[in-house]
């Protein structure tokens, strides 16, 4: 069974006076996967994520999302889609509960199902002992489940995560991976923002590489470390001045390098043969092919 | 799941009003007792200093003694404090610091429901908190009317007016700060120059007429009629005053819909 894509952008342009974030974007997002769209800080992908809610309209380019045509039909996909903001809108003064009683309003969840429809909220935020706890009182990693727990109170089909865990200590990351990954196998069509490359290769089926406003790439993370990094990178240590010759006679040869703090790494590396320089071998990893794609280096 | 795809979403639905006042409510029952508690004490304030101070010197207004005069004007003022100043304020910190309508706008509610629900909250609000000055009034010595009945009315057209138009100059503001000027320049003189505190036909002719554009002034004249003179006394000047505050909250509706549709949706 072939379900229609949950996401249809097509030419989307979005313009803030002189700085276009969102130039010409094209993007499908089958139904039923999870999808990263992964770029550097400045890439578009807020921008794009606010376009889905019809919270930013493009100047150019039509989006439908869940077979909604916006920003006309942007009230019935909102019904049905759940948005975890990468900056923390919780109403500091309300518990967590409260939080839910007023989003499963907010979100139509008919009267009778609402006490439910809370509960597994708490349960999948795993904040059902803190249920009376007001927001402000919560960590930061709680808060953060609570903003997942809000954006399914109603059960939605499609769920965008802008930075889920962006500015959160790596155990909770942890925490919040286990829970994004749950709702992935529970069928929900899940749309990531990340600049985080372990988030993307750890989640995504599919990733997306934005950069400038558009995507330049596209793909499984394996097929996309295959087709920009290889199988294997060489990195070569060594004082600056000899990296720089090395990178120097790298680039006369065509090979694609990267800088990774001391060291340089070479591409493809099982395609250089005997023309390599001496150097510590790894496995290509989705961090080179990003580096390769966007010209940057992440955090 | 799929019944929901075919429900047809509407402009104005009552389940998103609902919606966002029932965190309005949520809220309002943390902090109900101070609210309550400046809402009777300001308008007291006001009484004893104006009605015994002023009272004093001046025994009769028009022909109504003088704390009868006060005690209906502050309704005015009770109204135009509960409207304006959380439709300004609340707002602004629900935008700009809380994101709280950020969270709002991702679910199925347009900014046009959104801002009458809080418009809406505001002036139900305002229409029972008017009421206070005049509880306070009739401790000290008003005589009411079957007026009174029209006065939470008359309070909720008035504060969805003001909250309207504060809910236009918080889309307006760049900083908080801004409020400064608008509390000065425009606010303070309506209060004072609306026949709360002395009749405004001692004043110059021109400021006279330019009266007539505050919708304060027609608040204080509708109140004091109905609350003076029974409803029995309503006069046609009464039902000029009632439709220049009909127009006011109607215009301003739809100008702070406007204003914070551009502000929220880029």
């Amino acid at each position: 069974m072939s379900l229609p894509p949950a996401i249809t952008i097509r030419g989307a342009v979005k313009r803030f006076g002189d700085l276009t974030a969102v130039d010409g974007l094209d993007l499908e997002v089958p139904s039923g996967i999870c999808f990263g769209l992964l770029g550097p800080n400045g890439a578009g992908k807020s921008t794009t994520m606010r376009m889905l809610t019809a919270q930013a309209l493009p100047d150019a380019g039509e989006i439908d999302v869940l077979g909604f045509t916006l920003p006309r039909e942007s009230k019935q996909a909102r019904s049905q889609m759940g948005v975890c903001p990468q900056l923390d809108n919780l109403d500091v003064e309300l518990t967590a509960r409260q939080t839910l009683e007023v989003f499963s309003r907010l979100y139509r969840v008919p009267r009778p199902d609402r006490p439910a429809a809370i509960e597994r909220a708490l349960r999948i935020a795993n904040l059902t002992e803190r249920a009376d706890t007001k927001v402000s009182e919560l960590s930061g990693g709680m808060r953060r489940r609570l903003l997942i727990g809000r954006c399914l109170v109603h059960e939605p089909r499609l769920v965008l995560l802008d930075e889920p865990t962006v500015g959160l200590d790596p155990q909770v990351r942890q925490e919040l991976w286990s829970l994004i990954d749950t709702l992935r196998t529970s069928g929900v069509t899940v749309l990531m923002s990340t600049h985080y490359i372990e988030e993307a290769e750890r989640l995504a089926d599919v990733v997306a590489v934005m950069s400038a406003g558009r995507i330049v790439a596209l793909g499984t993370p394996a097929e996309l470390i295959a087709a920009n990094a290889g199988r294997e990178v060489i990195e070569v240590f060594g004082p600056p001045d000899e990296l720089a010759a090395a990178e120097a006679d790298a680039e006369r040869r065509g090979w694609a390098t990267r800088r990774s703090g001391p060291a340089l790494s070479i591409m493809r590396a099982e395609e250089l043969d005997g023309a390599a320089p001496e150097g510590y071998r790894r496995p290509a990893n989705l961090e080179d092919a990003f580096v390769v794609l966007t010209g940057q280096e992440i955090e | 799941m799929s019944t929901q795809g075919r429900t047809r979403l509407r402009r104005l639905e009552p389940a998103a009003i609902a919606g966002v006042m029932s965190r309005d409510l949520t809220l309002f029952r943390k902090y109900w007792k101070a609210t309550t508690f400046s809402s009777i004490v300001e308008p007291t304030i006001y009484l004893v200093a104006f009605g015994f101070g002023f009272g004093a010197l001046v025994s009769t207004v028009n022909g109504v003694s003088y704390v009868q005069y006060v005690g209906t004007g502050v309704v005015a003022s009770a109204a135009l404090f509960s409207s304006v100043f959380p439709g300004m304020f609340n707002t602004f910190v629900r935008r700009e610091f809380q994101r709280t309508y950020d969270a709002i706008l991702a679910a199925p509610v347009d900014v046009e429901e959104l801002v009458t629900a809080e418009v809406l909250w505001i002036s139900c609000r305002a229409g029972v908190y008017c009421m206070a000055p005049l509880l306070v009034a009739i401790v000290f010595g008003l005589q009411p009317t079957s007026g009174v009945v029209i006065v939470p009315l008359v309070g909720f057209v008035t504060g969805w007016g003001f909250a309207c138009f504060g809910v236009t100059i918080s889309a307006l503001a760049k900083s908080i700060d801004n409020f400064n000027y608008v509390t000065s320049a425009v606010i303070t003189p309506l209060f004072l120059i609306s026949g709360s505190f002395f009749p405004i036909s001692e004043l110059p002719r021109g400021v006279q007429i330019a009266a007539n554009v505050n919708p304060l002034y027609h608040t204080v004249q509708l109140v004091r009629d109905a609350v003076l003179k029974g409803l029995g006394g309503l006069v046609w000047t009464d039902l000029w005053h009632a439709a220049a505050l009909l127009l006011f909250a109607a215009a301003m509706w739809r100008l702070a819909v406007a204003r914070q549709q551009r502000r929220l949706i880029v």
